[in-house]
């Protein structure tokens, strides 16, 4: 076997096929996580949205160690949802009704990389509600890549400890749709404020948002 | 020289088709019940074909692989809810094991295991949570660390909303949540 069929194959190997089971990445650090577990557990029995897919690890540690309730509304499966049924134009006005929870009843936000998955209508009318969703001094964790959208692939992300995490492929209907320049970000939420960025070696960045005291 | 084994063969013009068993006597127990055989006897099953509608109350461990709408209380025993079964129904057990599908909120004193290919779309109360891989959840997890307080049947009626710990307002409206005023923000409800 020469050099290419070898470099084919493992090619092939590392990427998930539709309906294959997730495929487990290796340990990273993480920096923001750390900040935004030190929010949560500053505050009397903490809510926490998780915008992704329920992850027994992470309920465990946000719930169990934290004493966080947890909220998991998987704004993910609605977008697949959404492009299956051909109604992705009609997804930023579902998101604007989306969420049930009244204004300012959430102290931790685990947005993960959904916005990378959104176009900019969509990622407008979430970061809108996600804004007014975070209690003042309130966090909100979002990762951000890099790299162009190449791969079909969502990252469920799960949280080993306060210092690391890891990341598991799975299929997605779409990859990434842009890579956001750091103004951007910052200017979908107006209302918050960056309190940290990070840019991890495996080239994610981390980006960790507080509301003002003053609620925004 | 390669002789074959002919006494597992069946002999020529014979049907190879299993011999009837001999008529089991249902209801007449055995002289001395083994273990196994008692412990089948403490777990009860819905089947898959049956279907409850109403209040089920027990003290013994159940299994469900039937349909089941209304309310369920098991307070001090395991409830599993098996590959078959749906469910419609507020919970209330010592714990729960989840291999089917659940719709309705659940409360444990000590477990709430959703198993693999499990799915639970409400809210989930217990010191003790544990998701599986390919687990589908929907709802909230509050793991209380002095264990759920199961609330009577009487105060929960069959397909009534989960106790929110908040009072009912708005949802978020759009464009309009971030600007809200200070005197708003000040207000902070414990969980």
């Amino acid at each position: 076997m020469g050099l290419l069929d070898r470099l084919i194959s493992r090619r092939a190997e590392s990427e998930p096929g539709p309906g294959s089971t997730p495929r487990e990445e290796p340990v990273f650090a993480t920096k923001a996580l750390r900040k935004f577990v030190a929010c949560l557990a500053s505050r009397e029995s903490p809510i926490l949205l998780d915008l992704g897919t329920a992850v027994g690890s992470n309920v465990s540690f946000f719930g169990d160690h934290l004493g966080c309730k947890i909220f998991v509304e998987n704004i993910y499966d609605d977008l697949e949802r959404h492009i299956a049924g051909g109604t992705l134009d009609a997804f930023p006005d579902f998101l604007k009704t989306r969420f049930t929870r009244r204004v300012q009843s959430v102290d931790g936000i685990l947005c993960w990389d959904l916005i990378d998955y959104l176009d900019r209508r969509s990622a407008i009318a979430l970061s809108e509600q996600l804004s007014g969703l975070l209690r003042p001094e309130g966090a909100l964790l979002g990762f951000f890549g890099t790299a162009p959208p190449r791969d079909r692939f969502y990252s469920k992300y799960v949280v080993v400890d306060a210092l690391n995490m890891k990341h598991q492929a799975y299929p997605a209907a779409r990859g990434r749709q842009t890579v956001l320049q750091n103004r951007d970000i910052i200017r979908l939420f107006p209302s918050l404020r960056v309190s940290d960025s990070f840019l991890l070696q495996n080239n994610l960045r981390e980006i960790l948002f507080r509301k003002p005291a003053w609620g925004g | 020289m390669w002789k074959r084994d002919e006494a597992v063969r069946p002999a020529s013009g014979q049907s190879a088709a299993p011999q009837p068993t001999p008529p089991v006597t249902v209801g007449t127990p055995s002289p001395t019940p083994s273990a196994s055989q008692k412990l089948e006897s403490d777990i009860v099953n819905i089947g898959k074909s049956v279907v409850i509608k109403g209040e089920l109350n027990g003290s013994e461990d159940l299994t469900i692989e039937g349909v089941v709408e209304g309310t369920i209380q098991l307070r001090d025993h395991v409830l599993t809810i098996g590959p078959n079964g749906r469910i419609q129904a507020q919970v209330f057990a010592k714990a729960v094991i989840v291999l089917g599908q659940v719709s309705g909120n659940i409360a444990a004193t000590e477990k709430i295991d959703i198993r693999d290919n499990g799915s639970v779309d409400g809210d989930i109360v217990s010191p003790r949570v544990a998701i599986a891989e390919g687990a589908h959840f929907r709802g909230s997890v509050d793991m209380q660390r002095k264990g759920a307080q199961a609330p009577s049947a009487s105060a929960q009626k069959p397909g009534a909303q989960p106790p929110q710990a908040q009072p009912p307002e708005p949802a978020v409206a759009s464009g309009s949540a971030a600007a809200k005023p200070p005197a708003v923000a000040a207000q902070r409800v414990g969980a």
